[in-house]
């Protein structure tokens, strides 16, 4: 073995220089594919539908010009509805994607572990038995998300605690909050049930600019800190210990992601309900697809709003009737298990 | 099958002389408690009745609404206390069969798929009758158990507690959304379905009943004759296996009894969450970990549980009722959450 | 080109929840030497390595890194002078060699992160003096045993600190990557100056390699110092309850510890063995 250098080889600093374009470019083309594909699937989603309109039609009502028809059934229901879509599903990506590296499970995102269930609990209460605006509720929403991933946090980190049973814990906070959305739908009134529903199974129907405001802000908002943070996420997954031994704070580091991810995924579900699914698929497709090049969050939103806009897409009229979204990507999830089972007993792990 | 989490709950930790008294003292005074059960709840609900109401209503005739009220709640007390007990017997084979703490019918998706099943058989091959639903039951129970073990095994180690529960979980989820996309389109089979999904023993008659004794029966007989092989169970594959027992088939069985229950119960009774996992553990602080012991007794306890759960529900929210899953739900999870507290990481 | 660091904990007291582990315990890593700290399983030592390292906060007493406690310092500023391999460190799936080895250049970034050529240059060193640059860009999972822990190695060492402490590098090992670890670490003592402390349960690869050698039980020191003066046959009963002889190993003269159990005794001179 050579002893140490004060100049490195030529070979081992070019191999170290090449691999580090090599990954970054490969990054780049990764996301900017999926943004492309975001940016075809949601001009589709406006263009396609019952009627179909021509690009230049919809530019023009995008550009606030007065187009036949064009101008209500764009304008007032297919573009509110798609932005909602859209921003809900980059909620749900990177905020699913965020839970998943720092827990090192791909099962543990957080529509399994109470965090989404918690927003809608908060919400159906509000929506159903108090009426309150969509803004409003959105707030109490991330207020009930955040609760619950605090008590989660609580009540798992004894001793200092493992990300096992903080899965575990929020499991429990899951069963919990769902019994109170199942409580307060069984109650509603016939006629609230339809706006009830989408607090079971998320649901982009009616979308309307109310809806589309917050969770749009939201990511503007909320998107750029926690872009910011990802290069922190990447050093938590090599492990705490060896995270605080290169310098990071990892409390401190851990507790900002959470609330950035959770933030995000309250307002995404106050927006459109639990849409099932698109917190657990985004990311583990968004590795898969980027492979270990470099930070999955930004690339885990747009796989998660491509979820969301094909789903409520093929939910709208590939089947005759008008189903909600989250019944799509949750039938999607279940040939997604399939997947894991099959390629996990290759390499047999089920990190993301 | 893959290596399992190590043994949590060995038999040998029980000491004899003091488990005798106290498992004595322990089945008498939740045969009492049922016994008082049983009274509240064909005496109170979200109706206030008479005591000439129930004597009429217990007799058979139906004159008033009060008494037709308390005539419904005979079949619903026997029914809570038949579930209450198949849940809790079917939580204590899961939690030894898979040496899993957290192991409960509701948590592992079993509930949801029986639950798949059964709109499948009524939307696509229109069944009616509740034994047939209890037998589409059964098929999406044990489907649903086959499909999260299969999950919760990947990677390495095997299938421990942590992975069992997320599978299925995870699987519960898409078991929901399947259902919701067979229901949502069939707004008739959907209103039905609205109530059974929170799971409730509110409909219950004696026709259903007589139904699904026979599961229930079955079940809970193959479940208790296995009891020896979950002792040996709980020592390791390893061990049981150099002590000479069939690990895979006993596994097998009384995995199969315990999903004959879920099925059954939840066929009838929809799903309710947290009783197989409560019961079972607080049977043991009572009766230990003897198999043989803590299955009957845990029977008793279940029907215990649910019993009171209903009452509970009926009363809590007058003259609405809350369904008895729901009462199950926000009790049993909070217990959930303290069991997770205390176990050491090593188990889980 | 490395600074002498000095590093002290003064009557640290370390536990988990309501367990002590470690009361009042005064320990100095002599700066520019390697330092082995050897002790049963349980005995603390890990535990106070970690804390060395900032992992855990004493409950009582400090550490100070030149003076200053470690934990009133921004943890970056901490990192750029003190490594910590710890002893499960979890490599991301698929990860290349050269991406894991570059994590380890984090306390060197800003807060905006930019990426230098003094990083990349630091990067290559550490793969050159590992001896993995010609598998840089090979996903860390394909690695045998030996190779892995030798780029965990080369990120502790792109971290360039002065002082690099390590949790049980060599457990997992076979023996010739154990020694081959081993003289790594000592080759980075000896031309960098680099102060070395690690935690080690073989106790004659420890007093192989130590300048300095701790020797713990039950959450104490029993005997710190130079390895002959610290390994006795008297330190080995105490801290691990083991009878044994301990002699001059033939190759270094470093002392030797043999174990006597119940088969294996000084009694018969037919079945004895000269060493």
């Amino acid at each position: 073995m050579t002893g140490v250098l004060t100049t490195p080889a030529p070979t081992a600093l070019t191999s170290v220089v090449a691999g580090r374009t090599r990954r970054r470019r490969r990054w780049a083309l990764i996301t900017g594919i999926l943004a492309l594909l975001v940016v075809v699937v949601f001009s589709l989603s406006l263009m396609l539908g019952q009627t179909a309109y021509s690009p230049a039609e919809v530019w023009g009502v995008l550009t606030g010009q007065r187009v036949p028809g064009a101008s209500f059934t764009v304008g007032e229901l297919r573009l509110p509805r798609a932005v909602t879509g859209l921003f809900t599903g980059l909620c749900f990506g990177m905020g699913g994607v965020v839970f998943q590296s720092m827990l090192r499970n791909a099962l543990a995102s957080p529509d399994v572990i109470g965090i989404n269930t918690g927003a809608s609990a908060a919400a159906v209460i509000g929506i159903v038995v108090f009426g309150l605006g969509e803004t409003t509720v959105s707030f109490l929403a991330m207020a009930a998300a955040l609760a619950a991933a605090l008590a989660i946090y609580l009540l798992a980190y004894r001793n200092g605690g493992s990300g096992a049973r903080l899965i575990l814990v929020g499991i429990g906070v899951a069963a919990m909050c769902q019994a109170v959305v199942s409580y307060v739908i069984a109650r509603a009134a016939e006629y609230d049930l339809p706006a009830a529903m989408r607090w079971i199974t998320g649901n982009l129907n009616d979308a309307t600019w109310d809806r589309a405001l917050p969770v749009l802000v939201a990511v503007l908002v909320l998107g750029p800190v926690l872009l910011a943070l990802a290069g922190r996420l990447e050093i938590l997954r090599m492990g705490d210990d060896t995270a605080a031994a290169v310098g990071l704070p990892v409390e401190r580091s851990r507790v900002l992601l959470i609330v950035t991810a959770v933030g995000l995924l309250a307002f995404g579900t106050a927006a459109a309900g639990p849409i099932a699914f698109v917190s657990f698929l985004a990311g583990p497709i968004a590795v898969r697809l980027l492979g270990p090049v470099g930070s999955p969050v930004l690339p885990a939103g747009l796989v998660g709003a491509l979820l969301v806009l094909v789903a409520d897409f093929c939910a709208q009229y590939a089947f005759g009737t008008r189903l909600p979204v989250g019944v799509i990507t949750g039938v999607l999830g279940a040939p997604y298990l399939i997947y894991l089972l099959v390629r996990s007993s290759r390499t047999g792990g089920t990190t993301l | 099958m893959s290596t399992l989490a190590p043994a949590l709950f060995a038999p040998g930790d029980a000491r004899p002389r003091r488990w005798g008294r106290r498992r004595a003292v322990g089945v008498a005074a939740l045969v009492v408690v049922l016994v008082v059960a049983a009274i509240l709840s064909v005496t109170f609900g979200a109706r206030d009745v008479t005591a000439a109401d129930i004597w009429a209503g217990l007799t058979g005739s139906t004159d008033t609404a009060s008494a037709a009220a308390v005539a419904k709640r005979v079949p619903r007390t026997l029914l809570a206390i038949l579930v209450g007990a198949a849940l809790a017997v079917a939580g204590a084979v899961l939690q030894g069969a898979t040496r899993n703490p957290l192991a409960d019918p509701q948590i592992l998706g079993i509930n949801g798929g029986a639950g798949l099943a059964i709109v499948v058989g009524i939307a696509f091959f229109g069944l009616g009758s509740a034994t047939s639903y209890i037998w589409v039951g059964l098929i999406g129970a044990a489907g649903a158990a086959v499909l999260v073990y299969a999950i919760g095994s990947l990677g390495r180690g095997g299938a421990t507690p942590l992975r069992l529960a997320l599978a299925g979980a995870v699987s519960a989820v898409a078991f929901s959304s399947l259902t919701s996309a067979i229901l949502l389109p069939r707004i008739n089979v959907m209103n039905e379905f609205r109530f059974w999904q929170i799971g409730g023993v509110g409909g219950a008659t004696f026709e259903t009943i007589f139904q699904v004794l026979p599961f229930l029966l079955a079940g809970l007989v193959i479940c208790l004759s296995s009891s020896p092989s979950l002792n040996t169970l709980a020592l390791g594959d390893e061990l049981a296996a150099g002590l000479g027992a069939r690990v895979r088939t006993a596994r097998l069985i009384s995995t199969g009894g315990a999903v004959i229950l879920c099925g059954a119960a939840t066929a009838v009774a929809g799903p309710i969450g947290f009783v197989g996992l409560v019961v079972p553990h607080m049977i043991r602080l009572v009766v230990g970990v003897d198999h043989r012991w803590l299955l009957p007794v845990s029977a008793l306890g279940g029907a215990v549980l649910l019993t009171l759960g209903d009452v509970v529900g009926r009363l809590v929210a007058r003259p609405e009722e809350v369904e008895v899953g729901i009462v199950t739900a926000l009790v049993g999870a909070p217990f959930f959450i303290a069991l997770v507290r205390r176990q050491r990481m090593r188990a889980l | 080109m490395t600074v002498e660091r000095s590093l002290v904990a003064e009557g640290v007291t370390l536990g988990y929840g309501d367990r002590t582990i470690v009361d009042s315990l005064d320990l100095q890593i002599p700066p520019g030497k390697v330092t082995t700290i050897v002790g049963a399983n349980a005995c603390g030592k890990s535990t106070l390595l970690k804390a060395m390292a900032r992992l855990l906060t004493p409950s009582a007493g400090q550490v100070l890194l030149d003076g200053k406690s470690i934990h009133r310092q921004p943890t970056k500023q901490v990192a750029r002078v003190l490594g910590l391999l710890p002893q499960s460190p979890i490599a991301p799936d698929g990860i290349a060699v050269s991406d894991l080895v570059s994590r380890g250049r984090h306390p060197h970034q800003g807060a905006l992160s930019r990426w230098t050529s003094a990083d990349d240059a630091a990067v290559a060193r550490a793969l050159d003096a590992t001896d993995v640059a010609h598998l840089a860009d090979r996903p860390v999972d394909e690695l045998s045993g030996g190779q892995r822990q030798r780029v965990w190695i080369a990120m502790a060492l792109a971290q360039e600190t002065d002082v690099l402490l390590l949790d049980e590098p060599t457990t997992f090992l076979d023996i010739s990557h154990q020694i081959d670890v081993l003289d790594l670490l000592a080759d980075l003592n000896r031309d960098r100056g680099t102060t070395v402390a690690m935690v080690l349960h073989d106790l004659n690869l420890a007093a192989r390699y130590a300048d300095h050698l701790v020797a713990m039980a039950q959450g104490e020191i029993i005997a710190a110092g130079d390895p002959a003066a610290v390994l006795t046959e008297g330190t080995v009963r105490r801290v691990f309850g083991l009878d044994s002889r301990v002699v001059p190993d033939p190759l270094t003269g470093r002392p030797m510890v043999i174990p006597i159990g119940r088969h294996h005794t000084v009694a018969e001179p037919e079945q004895a063995q000269t060493v």
